[in-house]
């Protein structure tokens, strides 16, 4: 951190280098700027949600060198020099991460205000340990909180993409209905 | 939710550290993981003048075993660190399982045992294990080191004994003849709950019988507390039900309990009886240390 300014009331910035989503982005930011507040407002990158700020909602999850931490506890001048993935860096060449297309296919999201933090937890956890028990899914994502669905969905869809059962659920009521 | 303006610190090494922290005026906070310190500047609870970063102090990131010492932990070792550790699975299986208790996995990816032991929150989850294995702490200052029993460390909520320059290093669980021991834990839910009583136990028991008891209960007291009368009540008796369940009565009665939002003093001690008798009855019957 040699780069530092400081503004006239004596607040310095300084100019760090975030590694995020396989990107390189050089900021300014201030010793108490938050990461979520740096990825949503110089990265644009706005998919990591700000809930509750104090940790314990999971909503501003992210990956930090393939764990998920609460970024709304973490400063960004900390985050320098580790590997940050965003719900943006899930889905790989334009297409959706199993975990993502399993949450559509069993209807785990409603406002999807929780839904990036979720497919974070989840993809660390299936990155870790492929298949996992229902009660492992459950622990991994039990600092996600979800005020809509009441889990079962979610939980559903993350051991439905450990599994790579990755058929629509609509698509198997069609083969099971017949020729309706 | 924003946080006061501070000067930001990062040393580059722990010498280095102690300097600065000895030479800064103003109020100064150390920052380990950050999820107490950056909880307490949000809700508006602390506002420092400066910050100074642990995060180049890489040394302090491992767990170690020393011959002749026992298990050496880096201060800076995350939760999910000491949960992982297959040293500590295979020495102290106990405080992975306590780690383990812990908030939830984006926390436990952050906080880490230094941060927990000198934040000094009555409720904390490792102190009371910690206690009940005799750990004692290394604190590094300017002009030197100490070492001292955990148990002398924490001295009221929120107080402990370190100096303005100094920084905890390790915590060392000592090699000992406990044949067994455990920490239970109480919170109102299954997952992100705070302690609303918990207890650590280690016993030594040879041939049938108590030769060393130490009972620890957390969130009962404005520190972690030795259940003296408890322990000493154990003490050169056979295991029995009858002994388990005097020393568990012994310990309602060493607890210090108060009344808030998550439980009356009355609660809390009928739920010191009822998890001493659990955790006496585990360490002494699952026999893992
Ligand atoms: C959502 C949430 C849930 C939580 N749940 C639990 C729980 O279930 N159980 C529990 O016990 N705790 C819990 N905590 C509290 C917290 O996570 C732990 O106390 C954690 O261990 C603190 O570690 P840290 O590295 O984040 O500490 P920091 O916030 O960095 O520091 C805490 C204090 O210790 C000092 N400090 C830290 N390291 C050192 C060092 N090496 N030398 C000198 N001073 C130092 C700091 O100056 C500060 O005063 C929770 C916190 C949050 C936000
Ligand atoms: S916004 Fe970070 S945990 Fe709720
Ligand atoms: S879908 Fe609304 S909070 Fe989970």
């Amino acid at each position: 951190m040699s780069n530092v300014i400081t503004d006239k009331d004596g607040v310095k910035r300084y100019l760090i280098t975030l590694h995020v989503n396989g990107d390189e982005h050089t900021i300014l930011v201030k010793g108490n700027t938050t990461l979520t507040n740096a990825l949503r407002d110089q990265l644009d990158l706005t998919g990591t949600k700000r809930g509750c700020e104090l940790g314990d909602c999971g909503s501003c999850t992210v990956l930090f060198d393939g764990r998920p931490i609460n970024s709304c506890m973490k400063l960004a001048v900390e985050a320098e020099g580790h590997d940050i993935v965003t719900i943006e860096g899930v889905a790989a060449n334009g297409e959706l991460d199993a975990i993502q297309q399993s949450m559509i296919n069993h209807a785990a999201v409603q406002c999807g205000y929780c839904t990036p933090g979720m497919v974070l937890s989840a993809k660390a956890l299936l990155t870790r340990n492929p298949h996992p028990t229902e009660p492992e899914v459950r622990e991994a994502i039990a600092g996600n909180l979800c005020r809509c669905t009441g889990y079962v969905h979610i939980v559903e869809a993350v051991l439905a993409a450990s599994r790579g059962d990755l058929i629509p659920d609509d698509a198997k009521h069609t083969m099971a209905g017949g020729a309706k | 939710m924003y946080m006061p303006d501070y000067e930001y610190h990062a040393p580059g090494n722990l010498a280095e550290a102690c300097a600065l922290l000895g030479e800064l005026g103003g109020k100064v906070t150390v920052l380990a993981g950050g999820s107490d310190v950056l909880h307490k500047m949000k809700i508006g609870s602390l506002a420092p003048d400066h910050l100074v970063s642990l995060k180049n102090l890489k040394e302090l990131r491992e767990i170690r075993y020393e011959q002749g010492r026992g298990v050496v932990i880096g201060a800076l070792v995350t939760h999910d660190g000491i949960y992982r550790s297959q040293l500590l699975q295979e020495h102290f299986l106990s405080l992975p399982m306590a780690a383990h208790t812990m908030a939830n996995t984006q926390i436990t990816n952050i906080g880490t045992i230094g941060g927990n032991i000198v934040n000094g929150s009555p409720l904390a989850d490792l102190p009371p294990i910690l206690v009940a294995l005799g750990a004692s702490v290394k604190l590094v200052g300017r002009s030197g080191e100490r070492v001292l029993p955990l148990e002398e460390f924490i001295v009221g909520p929120g107080k402990t004994v370190i100096a303005q320059d100094e920084i905890l290093t390790e915590i060392v669980i000592p090699d000992q003849a406990t044949t067994g021991s455990t920490y239970k834990k109480f919170g109102l839910r299954k997952s992100g709950a705070l302690a609303v009583v918990s207890v650590a136990a280690a016993v030594t028991v040879e041939g049938g019988t108590i030769t060393d008891a130490r009972i620890v209960l957390g969130a009962v007291a404005p520190v972690p507390l030795r259940a003296k009368s408890a322990e000493a009540s154990l003490k050169g008796k056979k295991v029995s039900d009858a002994a388990i369940e005097e020393a568990a009565a012994a310990a309602a009665a060493d607890s210090r309990p108060i009344s808030d939002l998550r439980g009356s003093d009355e609660y809390r001690r009928e739920l010191v009886r009822v998890f001493t008798k659990r955790a006496l009855r585990k360490a002494i019957d699952e026999g893992h240390v």
